[in-house]
């Protein structure tokens, strides 16, 4: 039995010495023989050659402690001299050790051990790509078939008027993505007015065009910044958190226990998600815009010297409630996006922890490339339009 | 093998006091576990066994008392002391406490990595090795944990517990969510580990069969305090709990066999 902590591998604490007599070998380990001690005593015992040997004594009666880790050693050591063809006369321990080391020979435990064996090669790695390309395949198969069961539900709860949606779980998702992101997304995009406005007003003073800096302000952050800074840090906080909250429900099978109850998921998880976050994020991306442009005015004012009313009538004839509009309209599609994606994800988690992290982390940048994806799509949607 | 005047005792537990929000769970608790014992923890629902577990490994600030273990004193200590003692005791958690991200060797071997500069090749023969010891058939050191099954998830927490040859075994409920053939399956293999590997075993646990099977002594917890003997002497214990707990028909009908 150890009485202290492990110690450093050292001879004057654990050895081993070789006696050869003709055709004998003993081995005779001496000191504690432990598992601070067995790094050293395993590289000793792995060169240990039996020469001339036909027969081999291993007495450990000199050993002052033994762990398992050193009879494990001693019981390898006699497994490997009797495949070498030398007969092992016996292995003594002393008295107080015999239970340990019948146990562990009992246990078959000095059979051959195959160390764990580490996949590589050309093979591995097309088994990889193509468990890779089946994964990506099956993951958009599964998003398809998950939007279309939302749809669905959408349907029916909207159609079947006595089945009511769960109205204090929606208020609840706009009050969580909504309410509690607005300090944070209002810092955001008043910084980024800030910004834009000096970085604008950089550029244009050169053209002598300074005051055009209002309409680079109003054009930019309402049709495409304030949406798009407004979907990327939601997707970042709640995104993340449906994944979060959705898998480690999993993890604790209270998604199985809802199943069970005959509880609809759709209904009960991810509508109350996917509604609440399309109507707040509309709500937040105007947030956004009006403080991006608070911000815009107050780096124009200090910057420019372009006063509040001279910005306001700038404004005013710069953009249009069409312009508003194109960067509102978008909203609801990124939330659509981020709370679907958000949630796929979150009933993909399988029971263990770390699936959690890894779902999260791929919901995140899931959605926040689906939102840049359908942005530019917008884009070219709009110019064919002609809006 | 000595260790001075505490030899005899590997934890002794003085005047414990633990306390929730003003809801005491220990009252002025003492306890003393022998060396080279099985002492089985039992007491209802909230009594506090499990904290009584985490405040002797650390993981608990008790308000007050004192907690030797290896006769140093573990309350106040300093967390470079603390991993010096923690190397000489291993912990199975209820729930197994596998690292999900790792396979049963890996986990297995992550205090021998931690701890010791060992080759890999030999890292792989000792997880091996404790693999077969706890009864696990050899493929399951490449498994992950959420490949396993209840009984195997335990006994390969018992695996990693073991790893660096502890003296000292700390067990949480380890037949809970058993079936009674794992069950006493896993008492024999604590019982056998215990008297091979000459271990100190606590043991908290609901099993009345597993305190017939695998335990030296019993330490009852009742009325926030400690009470403890063997089943024999419980038997004879005037207080209420403890009557109903061993005399209840799941006592009689797990006694009965005794």
């Amino acid at each position: 039995m150890r009485n202290r902590p492990l110690a450093a591998p050292d001879e004057s604490l654990a050895d081993l010495r070789l006696e050869r007599r003709l055709d004998l070998l003993r081995v005779l380990p001496t000191g504690e023989w432990n598992i601070g001690q067995v790094p050293r005593l395993d590289v000793m015992l792995r060169s240990l050659q039996p020469e001339r040997a036909r027969e081999a004594e291993i007495d450990a009666s000199g050993v002052s402690e033994l762990d398992t880790a050193g009879a494990w050693l001693l019981l390898r050591t006699k497994n490997e001299l009797e495949r070498t063809g030398v007969h092992v006369r016996g292995l003594q321990v002393p008295e107080r050790y015999l239970p340990l080391v019948q146990t562990m020979e009992a246990e078959h435990i000095a059979g051959p051990i195959q160390g764990v064996p580490a996949p590589r090669g050309f093979l591995n790695f097309l088994e990889r790509l193509g468990r890779g390309t089946s994964h990506a395949l099956g993951q958009g198969y599964g998003m398809l078939g998950f939007l279309g069961r939302i749809t669905v539900e959408t349907t029916e709860v909207a159609l079947a008027p006595r089945r009511e949606l769960p109205l204090p779980a929606f208020v609840k998702q706009i009050e969580e993505t909504g309410v509690t992101a607005l300090p944070i997304v209002g810092l955001l995009a008043f910084l980024i007015g800030i910004v834009l406005a000096y970085q604008g007003a950089d550029q244009l003073r050169r053209f002598g065009a300074e005051i055009f800096t209002v309409d680079l302000l109003g054009v930019g952050f309402l049709r495409e910044l304030g949406g798009l800074v407004t979907a990327i840090i939601v997707a970042g906080r709640s995104g993340s958190a449906f994944t979060a909250f959705i898998g480690t429900m999993r993890v604790n099978e209270e998604i199985d226990a809802m199943e069970t109850m005959g509880l609809n998921i759709a209904e009960v998880l991810v509508l109350p998600r996917v509604l609440g976050l399309m109507v707040a994020l509309p709500l937040l991306t105007f947030f956004a815009d009006v403080v991006g442009l608070i911000g815009g005015a107050v780096m124009c004012y200090f910057d420019l010297h372009i006063t509040i009313p001279v910005f306001m009538r700038e404004l005013q004839q710069a953009i249009t409630l069409k312009t508003l509009l194109v960067g509102l309209i978008k909203a609801p599609v990124f939330a659509f996006l981020i709370a679907l994606v958000g949630c796929f994800e979150g009933l993909r988690v399988e029971r263990n922890a770390e699936s959690v992290g890894r779902l999260t982390t791929r919901s995140v940048v899931e959605s926040i490339f689906l939102i840049i994806a359908f942005d530019a799509g917008f884009s070219i949607f709009f110019s064919i339009l002609g809006i | 093998m000595s260790d001075g005047v505490h030899s005899e005792d590997v934890i002794r537990v003085r005047g414990l006091v633990n306390a929730f929000g003003g809801n005491v769970i220990h009252d002025h608790l003492d306890l003393d576990v022998h060396r080279g014992e099985v002492l089985g923890v039992v007491g209802g629902s909230g009594a506090g066994k499990s904290v009584l577990l985490r405040s002797i490994v650390g993981l608990n600030h008790p308000v007050e008392g004192s907690i030797k273990v290896f006769g140093t004193e573990m309350v106040g200590m300093d967390p470079d002391e603390l991993r010096g003692l923690q190397l000489r005791w291993g912990v199975l958690f209820q729930g197994g406490a596998l690292f999900s991200s790792q396979t049963v060797a890996e986990n297995i071997q992550i205090p021998l990595r931690r701890y010791t500069h060992m080759s890999q090749q030999l890292m792989d023969e000792i997880a091996a090795m404790k693999l077969a010891l706890v009864g696990l058939p050899a493929d399951t050191a490449q498994k992950y944990p959420a490949e396993l099954s209840g009984g195997m998830v335990k006994r390969a927490g018992l695996a990693r517990a073991l790893a660096l040859d502890p003296e000292l075994l700390f067990l949480d409920e380890p037949t809970s969510g058993l079936d009674p053939i794992s069950a006493n399956q896993f008492d024999e293999l604590v019982r056998s580990l215990q008297q091979s590997l000459g271990l100190t075993v606590f043991m908290v646990t609901h099993d009345i069969d597993s305190l017939r099977a695998v335990c030296d002594r019993i330490a009852v917890l009742v009325k926030k305090k400690i009470k403890v003997g063997t089943i024999s002497q419980l038997l004879q214990d005037s207080d209420p709990w403890i009557h109903e707990y061993f005399s209840g028909a799941r006592g009689r009908a797990a006694l009965a066999g005794a």
